[in-house]
């Protein structure tokens, strides 16, 4: 693949209530480049493809090896990190930079993602403990077990799945993925799983996993390829058999 | 009584640390984080954390692993901090694998460990490959807990501009400024923490994030507080060398058996088994860091030519690899192309982590009262070379000793936040303004990435891996060069909301000041010890060196002081890694 330049139409929006516009730039090639690495040449000399002289392009990243979750935006329509969307990989042509849809726009490329972190909060993502101080030795736990466990620790609250799922925009309360497939990784763990009932309680309320409509996109999007689709059947069972016992009970 | 407030500038793995152990005393706490806390810096790290766990039946102790850790240091630590940070590590792992972290297990359910550089033993427990990542989301998770109980308040998006410290040189709070109204506010505290991390962004491109600028640190230097051991820099031996960044590839995959090599009359070499046949391809950071300078540079030994070595895997088990290497494989493959696990990987040496930083005293508090360090941004535990995967034992250490004594410190406070005069808060509040504004109003033909990039450039160039005093000397004329024609900067973006080119004008102008530091204490250092190293001044010189650098600032560049080590617990001796000279035997 040649390309003489980098080419890059960027959907851009001055601040929250602003209209959004497109803007070009044309960058020199080079080998070895990725999305943000082009954004850090726009900065160096922020002049558009009609050679107007313009604010650089507002962005977030941080890591810059995907593991960090802040560089997500929409290339060529897809959901995925800007870091590891190698120019090389992309088709030829323009490229184009989108910030996510399902949430606010802050400027430009950065979105406003706050709600993810909210959402793990009203599922109680987290182990109870006694305290930091030390107990002794951690429960045993199988590895194989815990390799399971291990694959949905790695989310990075990055919204690809969010971004990707139908059933989460403004008319629905779903929450998405994200927040749900760590109920079942905390009620995987050996203590967390000492308050299994209130992390599926959470599960059960509106926006939880009834909102679901099993379309299986966010499997598919999901950069670090978390299953997802099996994280959420499981809770569908594990909240299903929860009702049923709550039921029996009263 | 008024309430107590403690404020913790960042979220990576110490500041969160210490907001646990803070929280958990039911006394509030307001974490400032230029990022959402789960996106810090400490995702970055993958290999692992030490602690003499001893499941190998290898009779670790924790006194070994205090031994390697000063040895390794080449003894430039002070020893009884190391020596109670070794002590209580079992203890914070255990609290980590029950707080959730998915730590690797073996075959009976118990915490797997491997090995790593500098060491002989099993001592390194870990999760996949992105150790760092999960420990960070542990504590997030248990922050996050206190958050929904309203003891934690969290401000992302808002950036450490400075202390605020009253005339008794007492610190009463901070001003920030938020990153999308870019609104500057005191926030009001009876203790600060920083946790700030490193500060890689000085050298234009390392292993570092990119909110790795160390700007917060320097900022507090600029106040008077003193910064310790700048120039001992981390010069990681296995970085991918990439435009944006070096990504790093892991010291696990050397110690679960990758083997480095290049290419000589034909015949793969293996050139670090070779020099050091005591520890191989597990040799310390800064000894491979320089073998490989050695072979690419001095011998024109690399790669294709290039400034490149192998780092082998290829002829361990896939399966294998997967388990215990995936999230480094992947970052490989995804950035680089090729599959580690058929085709060895191409790696060089990147700058990677700070051994120096704010100086502090034994219960992380500087020369300002009540104004704390931990993480990174303190210098503390590592000399000058810090052994693999001490790095998160470190930062979740400090934390756990910086939020007991701020908590000790705020209850013997005889003032609290409210009772001090309104107009300490005012002027600073005011000088902080007054520089955004100043940096609005910068209306010149430079651009900051630019200045940056240049200052990175030399930076790499002359205070890395080998070090000639002609070469520093120059960089720091370059450096005042740089900051010369900072003033004659013009900001790209005017605008008044979600402003990146003030940020980052403002950091640029940060991390120029703590440049100097570290330029100028690698002058003034005529000997070579851990990542310091001198070819005019080969060897370590225990008189007149076996001190700890102090900076201070002031308007002609910064000031030098030196002091002591202590070495109360083992008796420097010299460090070498081709012959197994260690001496562990308890002395005293």
């Amino acid at each position: 693949m040649t390309r003489e330049y980098i080419h890059l139409k960027i959907k851009r929006q001055d601040n929250r209530d602003s209209k959004p516009y497109w803007e070009e730039f044309k960058v020199p090639y080079k080998p070895n480049q990725n999305v943000v690495s082009v954004l850090m040449e726009i900065r160096k000399n922020p002049v558009n493809i009609r050679g107007e002289k313009v604010a650089p392009v507002v962005w977030e990243c941080n890591c810059l090896e995907e593991v960090c979750g802040a560089c997500t935006m929409l290339i060529n329509g897809k959901p995925r990190q800007s870091c590891s969307a190698l120019i090389d990989k992309l088709p030829d042509g323009v490229i184009t930079l989108e910030p996510l849809t399902k949430f606010p726009v802050i400027r430009d490329l950065m979105v406003d993602r706050q709600v993810m972190f909210e959402n793990l909060k009203k599922v109680k993502a987290w182990v109870e403990t006694d305290g930091c101080f030390d107990l002794g030795p951690p429960p045993r736990m199988n590895d194989k077990d815990r390799e399971r466990a291990y694959e949905l620790s790695r989310c990075m609250t990055c919204g690809c799945c969010l971004e990707a799922c139908p059933n989460v925009n403004n008319k629905s309360p779903f929450m998405g993925a994200q927040a749900l497939s760590q109920v079942v990784l905390f009620n995987m763990h050996p203590n967390g799983k000492m308050n299994k009932e209130e992390r599926l309680e959470a599960a059960m309320k509106k926006g939880g996993i009834v909102d679901c409509g099993n379309s299986q996109n966010c499997v598919r999007a999901c950069p670090k390829e978390i299953p997802l689709d099996k994280s959420l059947a499981q809770l569908n069972k594990d909240t299903t058999i929860h009702g049923i016992l709550n039921w029996l009970k009263k | 009584m008024q309430k107590q407030k403690i404020i913790v500038v960042g979220g990576g793995l110490a500041g969160l640390m210490a907001t646990i152990k803070i929280a958990e005393k039911g006394i509030p706490v307001d974490i400032i984080s230029l990022v959402p806390v789960k996106r810090s810096h400490s995702v970055c790290a993958q290999g692992g954390i030490n602690a003499a766990l001893d499941t190998k039946g290898q009779n670790d102790s924790t006194w070994e692993h205090f031994y390697d850790t000063v040895y390794g240091g080449d003894f430039l630590a002070n020893q009884p901090p190391v020596k109670n940070m070794c002590d209580a590590a079992p203890g914070i792992i255990h609290y980590m694998a029950r707080a959730g972290v998915m730590f690797s297990r073996t075959p009976e359910g118990l915490l797997d460990l491997r090995l790593f550089g500098g060491v002989k033993k099993r001592r390194t427990a870990f999760a996949g490959a992105t150790t760092g990542q999960q420990l960070l989301y542990g504590c997030d998770e248990q922050v996050r807990k206190y958050e929904a109980m309203g003891l934690v308040n969290k401000y992302e998006g808002w950036e450490f501009l400075s202390a605020v410290i009253d005339e008794n040189r007492v610190c009463r709070g901070i001003v920030a400024q938020n990153l999308t109204t870019m609104e500057i506010k005191v926030f009001k505290a009876d203790a600060v923490l920083l946790a700030t991390g490193g500060a890689g962004l000085i050298y234009g491109k390392s292993t570092n994030s990119t909110i790795n600028t160390g700007s917060a640190a320097s900022s507090v230097y600029q106040q008077g507080v003193g910064y310790a051991n700048a120039e001992f820099v981390q010069i990681h031996p296995t970085g991918m060398i990439g435009d944006d960044k070096c990504r790093l590839m892991s010291e696990a995959s050397r110690g679960e058996g990758g083997r480095v090599w290049t290419y000589k009359d034909g015949k793969p070499w293996y050139f670090l088994e070779e020099w050091y046949p005591a520890y191989g391809n597990v040799v310390p950071r800064d000894i491979a860091a320089r073998a490989i300078y050695k072979v690419c540079v001095e011998m024109g030994l690399g790669i294709d030519g290039k400034n490149q070595v192998y780092l082998d895997l290829t002829h361990l088990d896939e399966d294998f690899l997967n388990r215990r290497l995936g999230g480094i494989l992947e970052i490989y493959q995804n950035f680089h192309g090729d599959d580690p696990r058929k085709v060895p990987m191409k790696i060089f040496p990147a700058v990677h982590y700070f051994m120096g930083g704010i100086y502090v005293d034994w219960n992380h508090m500087t020369e300002i009262s009540g104004l704390f360090a931990a993480g990174e941004c303190d210098y503390m535990y590592h000399g000058a070379n810090r052994l693999g995967a001490n790095s998160l034992l470190s930062a979740l250490y400090s934390g756990t000793v910086a939020g007991p004594s701020i908590v000790e410190y705020v209850n013997n406070l005889d003032k609290a936040k409210d009772d001090v005069k309104s107009s300490v808060y005012e002027s600073e509040l005011k000088k902080q303004q007054e520089i955004n504004e100043k940096i609005y109003r910068m209306d010149g033909d430079e651009n900051p990435y630019k200045l940056h990039q240049e200052m990175g450039d030399i930076m790499r160039e002359n205070v890395t891996i080998v070090r000639y005093n002609n070469k520093l000397k120059e960089t720091d004329e370059k450096l005042q060069e740089l900051m010369e024609r900072y003033q004659n900067i013009g900001l790209p973006d005017k605008s008044k909301w979600s402003n990146q080119d003030v940020m980052f004008t403002r950091q640029l102008w940060n991390m120029m000041e703590l440049a100097r530091v570290i330029t100028l204490g690698a002058l003034n250092r005529n000997e070579s010890r851990g990542a310091h190293y001198k070819p005019e001044f080969p060897e370590r010189d225990d008189e007149n060196w076996l001190k700890t650098t102090k900076a201070y600032w002031t308007e002609n560049g910064p000031q030098f002081e030196y002091e002591d080590v202590d070495i109360s617990l083992v008796k420097p001796v010299p460090r070498k890694y081709d012959v197994d000279a260690r001496k562990t035997k308890k002395e005293g």
